[in-house]
């Protein structure tokens, strides 16, 4: 169980007409009660904005007929759901035994010390001082069998060495260098 | 049926759910799975009744694949459908979170319509008319992968409004968690999917079957055992019991990581193979030459088994009569009752090796950060002593043991399982009890390691 170590932040997003069309969208699939549509609310608006914020809260709470605290409650227990931004590249490495075993934890120090993640940002989240990269230790991500397990953004790798992490940093260089297509 | 690269033909796999997923031209296309008789069972369960799908699937034996192993056909029978004017909701249990477990995902990434298959007869066979799958948080890609099957299936009509014409109308969603192990915990993911924080809810009532979703009847079952339902409606309940062994019927997929050569998910029917079968022949030995240590056999959250050691397991011999032999750990026949009888549990199918030269302190310490990390916080000796033990682990692991932590931490433990809402109070107190209980030494030796220094005046 985690929580936010600090208040949200106030937010200042601007949720457009395709993002509440897509809420919309996901509210029709819980005929049965609305409320049931807050977790996946939350999840839409953090990979829209990258992390959820008051606003965030308030915006939801108002489309579920909810109050804040309704939505609150939640962000203070998931631990995926995110109260400040994370780095613009992510690296989650799991900690848990399989992984731990063919050498998760080397692999996490080795990729904080290669993007410079040196700052905590709570809950054990390392971000690079220009807010670059940031990397993170999650749970056993079942993968188990193809130790060790790391994800970056939504990406899956298995096997994960620092080679993987340099060519995930390669293809993301090139990538901002030719104009880039990532949504962040 | 699979070869493993062994002479043995033993050793063979019997893949009857992951059938298709590791061949090379085998896609999650509705097309493909069209192509290789998909959802044929589902127009054969639509063309029976419900109630008698409900008999096979008791007939066949099937016990639940999520961890407890509970039978399938009792829980689907808690439902008296001649009494309840409820509507009845079907969730799948799609959290696969239990360290060391990776076998609904080689499912839900490469097989997607087999489960949408499993599910749909499963919803026909308990009336029910809105189904969720609950799929954890990470694994947004093979949400995706199900949000396009979904359509699919849409698109053809073995979803929506009157499938194929027979007036039955079901749909089905994908819900995403976000990150909490305790999601899995099926009342848990119950609240979660209520839109509140994942607290399991105090028992009774039991079985959700009773009280679940919003209020109703409910049937949670895992993705394994979803997909055994189209098997067995293929099959028919009575030849599918002949599968394995009896009370261990069907196959499993059993998933194997940690110290062995080739990790891996193997498809055996139950008891067709040993433990030491599994690990030496099927996944190649104990890596770098190294010899075993231990293995915990179903998920992070059964107990430890040592390696050397036997046990006395009471069975039934071919005259139906109770014995009680003694066996190898490698001996150990892998299905439900002979793991349960060895003491620990067969749980979750996820089998982690240890090999001699790992410190039992630290892999402990590295389970308990994980149950201290994923306790919700109900319960007070839950909250409180998954905290504790892995702060006492953690201050041995670092060399500052004392000589009472091994006893602390037993005792600890004891005062946890069998007094918390859920099953989660058992998961973290197990690893505990069994690894400091087997290898005891090592703890009084991480524990009395400083004790000298300590003792020293400072100087
Ligand atoms: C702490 C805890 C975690 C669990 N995690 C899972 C899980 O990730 N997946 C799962 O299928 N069952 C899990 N279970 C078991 C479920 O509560 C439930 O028994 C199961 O989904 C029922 O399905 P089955 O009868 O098909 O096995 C967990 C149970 C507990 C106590
Ligand atoms: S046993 Fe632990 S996880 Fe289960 S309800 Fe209690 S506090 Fe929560
Ligand atoms: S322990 Fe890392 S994926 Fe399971």
């Amino acid at each position: 169980m985690v929580g936010p170590e600090q208040p949200l932040l106030p937010g200042t997003e601007a949720p457009g007409a395709k993002f509440e069309r897509k809420a919309d969208e996901i509210i029709r699939q819980y005929p049965v009660s609305r409320r049931s549509a807050a977790l996946p609310l939350l999840h839409h608006w953090q990979e829209e904005f990258g992390f959820v914020s008051q606003r965030a809260v308030e915006w939801i709470a108002e489309k579920l007929e909810l109050k804040p605290i309704h939505l609150l409650e939640l962000v203070t227990f998931y631990p995926m759901l995110r109260v400040r931004p994370g780095g613009k590249i992510n690296f989650k490495v799991c900690r848990t035994l399989s992984c731990a075993l063919a050498g998760s934890h080397d692999l996490f120090a080795e990729i904080r010390e290669r993007c410079g993640a040196t700052a905590s940002a709570g809950h054990g989240m390392y971000v690079s001082p220009d807010g670059a990269y940031s990397v993170e230790f999650v749970e056993c991500l079942a993968a188990c069998g193809s130790a060790p397990a790391m994800m970056v953004g939504e990406e899956e790798f298995e096997r994960a060495t620092i080679d993987t992490v340099e060519r995930v940093l390669t293809k993301s260089k090139a990538r901002r260098a030719t104009g880039g297509m990532r949504k962040d | 049926m699979t070869k493993v690269g062994a002479a043995n033909d033993r050793l063979a796999e019997h893949r009857i759910i992951l059938r298709f997923v590791d061949e090379p031209d085998y896609t999650t296309d509705i097309d493909c799975y069209l192509r290789h008789g998909g959802y044929e069972q589902l127009r054969k369960a639509l063309s029976m009744d419900p109630a008698a799908i409900v008999a096979e699937v008791k007939a066949s034996g099937l016990r639940g694949r999520g961890g407890a192993g509970f039978p399938t056909g009792t829980k689907w029978g808690f439902i008296d459908h001649a009494k309840n004017r409820k509507p009845v909701y079907l969730l799948c249990n799609a959290d696969e979170s239990e360290p060391g477990t990776f076998k609904d995902r080689q499912i839900l990434y490469k097989d997607p319509h087999q489960l949408l298959e499993g599910m749909i007869i499963s919803s026909y066979a308990n009336r029910a008319h809105l189904a969720y799958i609950y799929i954890r948080g990470e694994m947004a890609h093979g949400a995706q992968i199900l949000e396009r099957a979904l359509a699919e299936a849409r698109a053809k009509n073995f979803l929506g409004a009157n499938i194929l014409g027979t007036g039955y109308d079901l749909d089905i969603f994908v819900f995403r968690g976000a990150g909490a192990y305790i999601c899995g915990e099926e009342t848990g993911l119950i609240e979660s999917l209520e839109g509140k924080r994942a607290y399991p809810r105090i028992k009774p009532p039991y079985f959700p079957a009773v009280l679940g979703l919003y209020l109703c009847p409910t049937i949670v079952n895992n993705v394994e055992t979803l997909c055994n339902v189209k098997h067995i409606v293929e099959m028919g309940g009575a030849a599918y019991s002949k599968i394995g062994t009896p009370n261990n019927t069907g196959t499993r997929i059993w998933c194997v990581s940690g110290d062995v050569r080739r990790p891996g998910y193997f498809e055996y029917d139950g008891g067709a193979i040993t433990l030491g079968e599994l690990l030496y022949e099927v996944c190649g030995g104990i890596r770098d030459g190294n010899r075993l240590k231990a293995v915990i056999p179903g998920g992070s959250s059964a107990k430890v088994l040592r390696a050397g050691e036997i046990y006395p397991i009471r069975r039934k011999n071919s005259e139906g009569r109770l014995e009680e032999i003694e066996m190898k750990l490698e001996d150990l026949p892998l299905d439900f009752d002979t793991i349960a009888a060895s003491g620990s549990m067969s749980g979750s199918g996820g089998i982690i090796v240890m090999d001699h030269t790992r410190d039992m302190v630290e892999c402990l310490n590295n389970l308990s950060a994980f149950y201290a990390h994923e306790s919700c916080g109900q319960c007070t000796p839950c909250r409180e002593g998954a905290l504790w033990m892995h702060k006492i682990l953690d201050r041995m692991r670092e060399g500052e043991g004392r000589p009472e932590d091994p006893q602390q931490l037993l005792d600890l433990a004891d005062q946890i399982a069998g007094r918390t809402i859920c099953a989660f109070g058992e998961a973290c107190s197990w690893p505990v009890e069994s690894f400091v209980a087997k290898f005891r030494e090592e703890f009084e030796a991480k524990a009395a390691a400083k004790e000298h220094e300590r003792l020293q005046p400072a100087c």
